[in-house]
């Protein structure tokens, strides 16, 4: 180089100037992500007359939980939460238990036929869920089950069983066979094998797996129209959907507190495990 | 040992509840679904036997057809934004950010798990035209543009559903996409630059070749589920206007449920069904010819 010397700093200056573009381009990026979140926190805080006439950019006059109050008072919102973790937590409780046991027998123990079954649920990924909603409707209604939240506990179980399944199973392929042989021949009986050896093993597995579970279900809106058709059923998902009808399409307020409500929960189980989710998500994915 | 780890009864006792439940709430209505294709009626009305009814019907329904052609144009188009844009995203990651991307891959990735109804609430109200102006008109209206509205005309409808469905998901394809183009070897590329490709040249030849099982893992993943489409419409348009922005989910919903009609519900979705095998089928035979091409 024949010009001026070239200083530590001329050299940063001119790689941050160079590399500008990529630090805007991030910027709007993650602008474009978080500018509608922040816009619904705002949201919640802001009276019906601020809606209506101030600017979209404006801050809250008031920080009064109100709207809050009013979309857990005259929306329900308290309600459908309830329905919401009633179906929620049995169902994911159920497709851990069933699937780990299922993916255990199918991966760990040896026996003929075991790589038809695999297939046989994996099918169950990719069929959309529109084939089965007639005929549940129907056995349900033939069981008088309609009118509870039993159809919901149901069908997120099943549903959720063929990709916890095959999860699982991809879980303990990767667990050496060799600590299954030693234990056998230390005479461990095999349901102690599965529960003493097998689940400790897999024990961070079935924490992605929950989480994965959580967010379809929790998140789940077809099911949960399908198989609730009285206002005191609806789960958080349902009943927001509604939340706009029954206000009209003007009470914002409120509306906007109880899409927040819905949107924290998700979001402080991400703040605290987003790696985990990501990761979780992400694997459940590429079973293609 | 063999014997313990190959003891039938106990694969009975812990495959059995679960393949038992599977069985009945899933292959067993699969069945019954076919059955139903050629009834007609409901649950409450009884049924009756009508043939192939149904499938002459759904082919000469101008709103089955309607729902048809919406759904694969909102497929074929998301899933390209999903994998193009998640792809520029992971290279983004990978090339610019490198250590440093990780705040950002995580922040990005936040839409993917919102409830699709509180989304979907929340962007109606961003693209809102009346009574009150959404940030999007109120932005169109400061660079001198007028307001519009945007869930009054069908383009205009699907684009939003694009929009909002890309937002959602832009992250989630990312961080797939980055697992992919992450384990790249170093010193593929670097000898590559030392041969003098930089830039697009780089990403051309070198990247795009050796990345393409997660793009095309990525692109199943991403038609499966655009096909499948279903909580953002309903919650963001409810097929409207009219019924142009209806897919065949919601299509499927809407005649079995406010109509009562189960027969021809069944024969909806036992097309998306068939439609969801072709398109899995095609880009597998498709890439494969297109895998075996590169190798020679």
């Amino acid at each position: 180089m024949t010009t001026l010397a070239v200083t530590p700093f001329h050299r940063r200056f001119r790689t941050f100037v160079r590399r500008l573009p990529v630090y805007i381009g991030v910027a709007i990026l993650l602008i474009i992500v978080a500018y509608p979140l922040v816009w619904l926190l705002l949201g919640s805080f802001k009276q019906q007359d601020e809606f209506l006439s101030e600017p979209f950019w404006s801050l809250p006059r008031s920080w009064s939980f109100d709207n809050y109050v009013e979309a857990f008072v005259g929306g329900g919102l308290g309600k459908y939460i309830l329905n919401s973790v009633i179906a929620v937590f049995p169902s994911m409780f159920l497709i851990l238990l069933l699937g780990t046991a299922a993916g255990f027998a199918l991966e760990v123990m040896v026996w003929k036929g075991r790589g038809a079954v695999l297939l046989v649920f994996l099918a169950g990924v990719m069929i959309p869920l529109q084939m089965i909603l007639l005929p549940l409707f129907t056995i349900y209604f033939n069981l008088h089950l309609t009118g509870t939240l039993w159809p919901l506990i149901i069908t997120y179980t099943a549903t959720g069983l063929p990709l916890t399944v095959f999860m699982m199973a991809t879980f303990f392929r990767a667990v050496p066979r060799e600590i299954f042989e030693a234990a056998t021949l230390d005479g461990a009986n095999i349901y102690r094998i599965f529960w003493s050896v097998g689940i400790p093993l897999v024990r961070n597995a079935l924490f992605t797996v929950a989480l994965v579970q959580f967010f379809f279900i929790w998140n789940d809106l077809l099911i949960a129209l399908t198989f609730t058709n009285s206002q005191d059923l609806r789960t958080i998902q349902a009943g927001l959907l509604n939340f706009t009808g029954q206000y009209g399409a003007v009470d914002y307020g409120p509306m906007f507190a109880g899409i927040a409500v819905n949107v924290v929960g998700t979001l402080v189980l991400y703040l605290f495990l987003n790696q985990k989710v990501m990761k979780g998500l992400t694997a459940g994915s590429v079973k293609g | 040992m063999e014997r313990l780890l190959g003891n039938p009864r106990a694969v009975l006792v812990l495959l059995g509840p679960a393949l038992l439940v599977y069985s009945l709430v899933m292959l067993i209505p699969i069945v019954w679904s076919l059955v139903y294709t050629v009834y007609e009626g409901n649950a409450v009305s009884g049924f009756e036997f009508v043939g192939i009814d149904n499938f002459v019907r759904f082919f000469n329904d101008p709103t089955a057809l309607e729902a048809v052609g919406f759904t694969i144009r909102y497929a074929l188009i998301l899933t390209v934004l999903q994998v193009v844009v998640g792809y520029a995203l992971a290279l983004l990651y990978v090339f610019y950010l490198k250590k440093a991307s990780s705040l950002v891959r995580t922040l990005v990735f936040f839409p993917v798990i919102l409830p699709t109804v509180a989304v979907a609430l929340l962007f109606r109200r961003f693209f809102e035209a009346a009574p009150t102006e959404g940030p999007i008109n109120s932005i169109m209206e400061f660079v001198g543009l007028s307001t519009f509205d945007w869930f009054g005309q069908p383009d205009a409808s699907f684009w939003v559903i694009i929009m909002m469905d890309l937002w959602r998901s832009m992250g989630f394809y990312a961080v797939l996409l980055y697992a992919g183009v992450v384990e790249i070897p170093e010193d593929i590329i670097e000898s590559a630059r030392i041969d003098g490709a930089a830039g697009w040249r780089l990403v051309r030849h070198i990247i795009l070749p050796l990345s393409l099982p997660v793009l095309l893992s990525a692109t199943i993943f991403s038609i499966n589920g655009t096909l499948k489409v279903f909580d953002s419409v309903v919650a963001l348009t409810n097929g409207g206007p009219g019924t142009s922005t209806t897919p065949l989910t919601v299509y499927m919903f809407q005649t079995s449920f406010s109509f009562g009609q189960y027969g021809y519900g069944s024969t909806v979705a036992l097309m998306l069904t068939v439609m969801c095998l072709l398109v899995t089928i095609f880009i597998f035979r498709a890439s494969r010819r297109d895998l075996t091409r590169n190798e020679k």
